[in-house]
């Protein structure tokens, strides 16, 4: 009783910090799967997310400026695609990346301009921030809230994908490109709509975990969304389950490790074990095996 | 024959440039920021040319760079800090462990030495491992480096995430000019062996270069090996420059920073890297500060004009060069006394073909 | 009975559940010129890619001039999936990386040229020499290898000479027109200095006229280098014109094999192959 007690709130922690990751995570693996391109800016429309919300929640009220969040992280990751990924469609895989490097240092350069570097409080979101007590853990509602919401959203987007039109779409242009196109497919569309639902999915993801903290920093995307994209390698590259399951997996471990008192490695951790599924088994929990053709 | 009289003519350019710099140091007071770019660009050159040897040379898109400096930084400082002043510096964890300290070109070697050795190590398992898995896990492994150095229970070794400081560093342009000099040199003559020649095999195509009696395993991990002594090295350097260092300095954001210096200059250029080196860091810490500045003409505040603006106009400038001019300022071409001679003869002789 | 140069034993490749070489045997003597023929997706490159090292067989193994090269059997998963022949044969595991395939003497080309496309034409082939050379990393960069350096690139010279190409040499690879790009290719697989020679269909693209020059062509490196070639082929007259014997490949399986002449009138094979693509011959 003792150990559940002292082990409980780490693994609340865990869980909810999971569902944060596998919100992010689906950004990855989305866009992954169709442009085979690891988007490094995700992790800073995350940050970027979070800004819009301190500085909006300051001239209007939360009811307003949430969805107003919503909107401007999705048309930033729109703008993002169409300026800094669409030129490139048929560069080599090295330069697009580059150019993903670039827009990550780009808004967060963008960030440390308009914060001037200083820490901005994060506001308290009515009823999510509330405390509540779970046996004998004290903790945020928002702890509780996320692990459901993710898999309610990861519900909603699996049946898009699976039984609409559009996710069909999808599908396709994930497994080939250019017959698609042939096919009378609308890539860019496509596309600019993954890129869609991954912001999206991020900005969600964004108001649950700084909930969780004081503040936010131009650089405080940067950690979670590196442990999201580990996540989304760890479930198998393009598989949105296995991005929500190694999500989970990632926040867990790492929260119990915290309470082990270990916290220095919660985040090479987190590398460790991509490492070790890298090499162990390099596509992942569910990815699926490509062959080269000589 | 002519390749000859091109070496000479190279060389030549470099004691030049070499005098130069000698003239500008006793020139300029010491505190004067073209001093501060020449120190930080020699260093930034000799980074940049060490990832280009592995990004653009041998096609091995790797971002641990930052880890393999930070290795390299630590052994410099953990071995070159004088006795007398260990007490102090590892004042939480009684003096530390090594007593004893050795001259600054030893330290330097160490540094190389000991940031090849984890690559050797690294490169184990990753390196098996093709294109953007690979930059995810060196990556990855640049953060494990990361936290194993603030680990307190290595603090007797590292000063856990604590400073090091009191070590031995330069002030003059002229040292790390020669070392970094002497460093990039060494590695262009790796990049024009046999050696360098299977590299550039491996780029071009893995399995004919397998079919050619190249060992790829073997040949990659040499390629991991010497980009990250010259890393290490590097970070030593960095480290004798900042006069005091920690390990959070050396986060991801380092190696894409380096990483862009190389797009910059263009992948497969050992002379890009170099000026995309001086460029950079010039124009973030010397010709475009006055956007940090709030200024006035006359009554009218100029607009966004305060700290931070640099960065920003910076990193539009770095994205327009990685969207319009993907090959960067000289692409895989070399900067050479006949190369200006040819640009300039297409340029102004007679338009017999004009390429763009 | 001449020296025998390439063994292969039931070799079996499986993906998954596709079995695209189906324990294949076969053997090609000293100084032949042996094809392999077969329609489209036969599982020939497929063949050439398990003798050379680039795939694990599934099962079985190969042996070079009386040497065990390569052995192989099914592993984990594929050990319930396995579904080819003499599974518990081959005990051993022996699979050599394509380089310590090729450092053993045997050299191929690709279906899809596969040059090194941003290095010159000379480069191209100076790779080749690489492997043997008596240097290391320090006495490579230093230059103290000078004398081998110097032997590397007179060799190279030479062969570029005798293969006509030698005008060329500061050319980029990638740049060349088509034609010299397989003959660039030829001469690289010659530089490594190979006693068997496997060409991934050589013929592909060429008109008539070309064919003629390449079937010369490829008696005459056999006889001045004193070759073995082992050849995959579509181009039906080359086949018949150079080549000694014949190995039919159909679904991963061996069909038929014999002198071309033999080859050419089994009824199977005229079935399974002539007989559909008869205009492409």
């Amino acid at each position: 009783m003792d150990f559940i007690s002292k082990n409980l709130p780490y693994l609340l922690a865990g869980i909810s910090v999971g569902g944060q990751y596998a919100l992010i995570a689906i950004g990855y693996t989305m866009v992954y799967g169709i442009l085979r391109l690891i988007n490094f800016a995700h992790g800073d429309i995350f940050t970027v997310a979070a800004l819009v919300l301190v500085y909006s929640s300051t001239i209007m009220p939360l009811y307003l400026s949430i969805p107003l969040t919503l909107v401007a992280t999705v048309v930033l990751g729109l703008v993002v695609e169409r300026v800094a990924y669409k030129p490139l469609r048929n560069a080599p895989r090295m330069s697009v990346m580059i150019s993903a490097i670039g827009v990550s240092y780009l808004l967060q350069n963008l960030a440390l301009y308009i914060t001037g570097g200083l820490a901005q409080t994060y506001p308290a979101i009515p009823i999510i921030s509330n405390t509540i007590k779970i046996g004998p853990a004290t903790t945020k509602i928002v702890t509780v809230v996320t692990p459901v919401l993710t898999i309610v959203l990861v519900f909603a987007l699996m049946q898009l994908i699976n039984h609409t039109k559009i996710g069909m779409a999808m599908r396709s242009v994930a497994n080939d490109f250019e017959t698609s196109r042939l096919m009378g497919i609308k890539v860019d569309n496509i596309i600019s709509m993954t890129f869609v639902i991954g912001s999206f999915l991020a900005a969600v993801g964004s108001l649950l975990y700084f909930t969780n903290y004081a503040s936010v920093v131009p650089t405080s995307g940067a950690m979670p969304g590196l442990k999201a994209f580990v996540a989304a390698v760890f479930g198998g590259i393009g598989s949105i389950p296995g991005a929500v399951i190694g999500a989970f997996i990632i926040g867990i471990c790492e929260n119990i490790i915290k309470g082990l008192g270990w916290t220095t490695f919660s985040d090479a951790f987190t590398f460790a074990l991509l490492i070790v599924i890298l090499i162990v088994k390099p596509t992942g929990l569910f990815g699926e095996k490509a062959t080269d053709k000589v | 024959m002519g390749k000859k009289k091109n070496i000479i003519i190279s060389a030549l350019l470099l004691l030049a440039l070499l005098a130069v710099i000698m003239i500008l140091e006793q020139r300029l007071p010491a505190t004067h920021i073209a001093l501060t770019v020449l120190k930080k660009g020699c260093i930034y050159s000799l980074v940049a040319v060490s990832m280009n040897l592995l990004n653009g040379f041998t096609g091995l898109f790797s971002l641990g760079q930052a880890g393999f400096m930070l290795i390299g930084a630590y052994a410099y400082a953990v071995l070159t800090i004088p006795v007398d002043a260990r007490a102090s510096v590892y004042q939480y964890f009684h003096g530390g462990v090594i007593q004893f300290s050795v001259p600054v070109f030893a330290g330097l070697l160490a540094s190389g030495i000991l940031a090849a050795a984890f690559a050797w190590l690294i490169g184990l398992p990753v390196l098996r491992l093709k294109s953007d898995y690979l930059a995810i896990a060196t990556l990855g492994f640049a953060e494990i480096i990361r936290a194993f150095f603030q680990w307190d229970v290595l603090g007797p070794i590292t000063n856990g995430s604590n400073m090091l400081r009191k070590y031995p560093s330069f002030t003059s342009v002229t040292f790390p000019f020669l070392v970094c000099g002497v460093c990039i040199a060494v590695m262009v003559l790796v990049i024009h062996s046999s050696y360098g020649r299977a590299f550039k095999a491996i780029r071009d195509d893995e399995i004919a270069a397998e079919a050619m009696g190249i060992n790829l395993a073997k040949h990659k991990r040499m390629a991991f090996c010497i980009s990250s002594f010259f890393a290490g090295v590097g970070g030593g350097l960095l480290a004798m420059y900042q006069s005091s260092i920690q390990s959070q300095t050396f986060k991801s954001a380092m190696t894409y920073e380096i990483l862009l210096i190389v797009v910059i200059g263009g992948l497969g250029s050992v002379t890009g890297s170099c000026i995309a080196s001086f460029l950079f860091i010039a124009c973030s810490e010397w010709w475009l500060r006055f956007l940090d500045v709030e200024t006035k003409i006359g009554d009218f505040k100029v607009p966004f004009l305060r700290a931070g603006f640099r960065k920003v106009v910076f990193s539009v400038i770095i994205m327009a060069i990685v969207l319009f001019a993907r090959k960067g300022i000289m692409g895989s071409r070399e900067f050479s006394v006949d190369g200006i001679c040819k640009f300039f003869k297409k340029r102004f002789g007679r338009k017999k073909e004009v390429k763009l | 009975m001449s020296n025998n140069v390439l063994r292969v034993n039931d070799i079996t490749m499986q993906f998954g559940g596709v079995v695209a070489v189906d324990n294949l045997s076969l053997e090609v003597n000293e100084g032949e010129i042996v094809a392999l023929i077969g329609p489209n997706g036969a599982g020939k490159t497929t063949a050439f890619n398990c003798i050379t090292g680039v795939y694990e067989p599934t099962n079985g193994s190969v042996s070079f001039y009386g040497k065990q090269l390569l052995e192989s059997h099914p592993r984990g998963k594929m050990k319930k999936m396995y579904k080819g022949e003499n599974a518990g044969t081959y005990k051993k595991r022996l699979v050599p990386t394509p380089d310590l395939i090729t450092k053993a003497g045997i050299a191929r080309t690709f279906q899809n040229i596969r040059l090194f496309s941003t290095m010159t034409v000379f480069d191209n082939v100076l790779i080749a020499k690489h492997m043997r050379a008596k240097q290391n990393l320090l006495t490579a960069t230093f230059r103290l290898n000078y004398a081998e350096e110097a032997r590397m690139r007179k060799e190279t010279m030479e062969l570029l000479e005798m293969q006509n190409l030698a005008h060329l040499k500061d050319e980029i690879a990638g740049s060349l027109p088509y034609g010299l790009q397989r003959r660039l290719e030829i001469a690289r697989a010659l530089a490594t200095q190979p006693k068997l020679l496997l060409l991934d269909e050589p013929a592909a693209g060429m008109n008539p006229q070309e064919t003629q020059e390449l079937a010369d062509f490829i008696r005459q490196i056999r006889d001045e280098y004193q070759l073995t070639i082992f050849i995959i082929e579509h181009h039906m007259d080359l086949v018949m014109q150079i080549s000694d014997r014949v190995y039919v490949l159909d679904f991963g399986k061996l069909l038929a094999k014999g002198t071309p002449e033999e080859v050419q009138n089994n009824p199977h094979v005229i079935e399974a192959y002539l007989g559909v693509s008869e205009e492409d011959a």
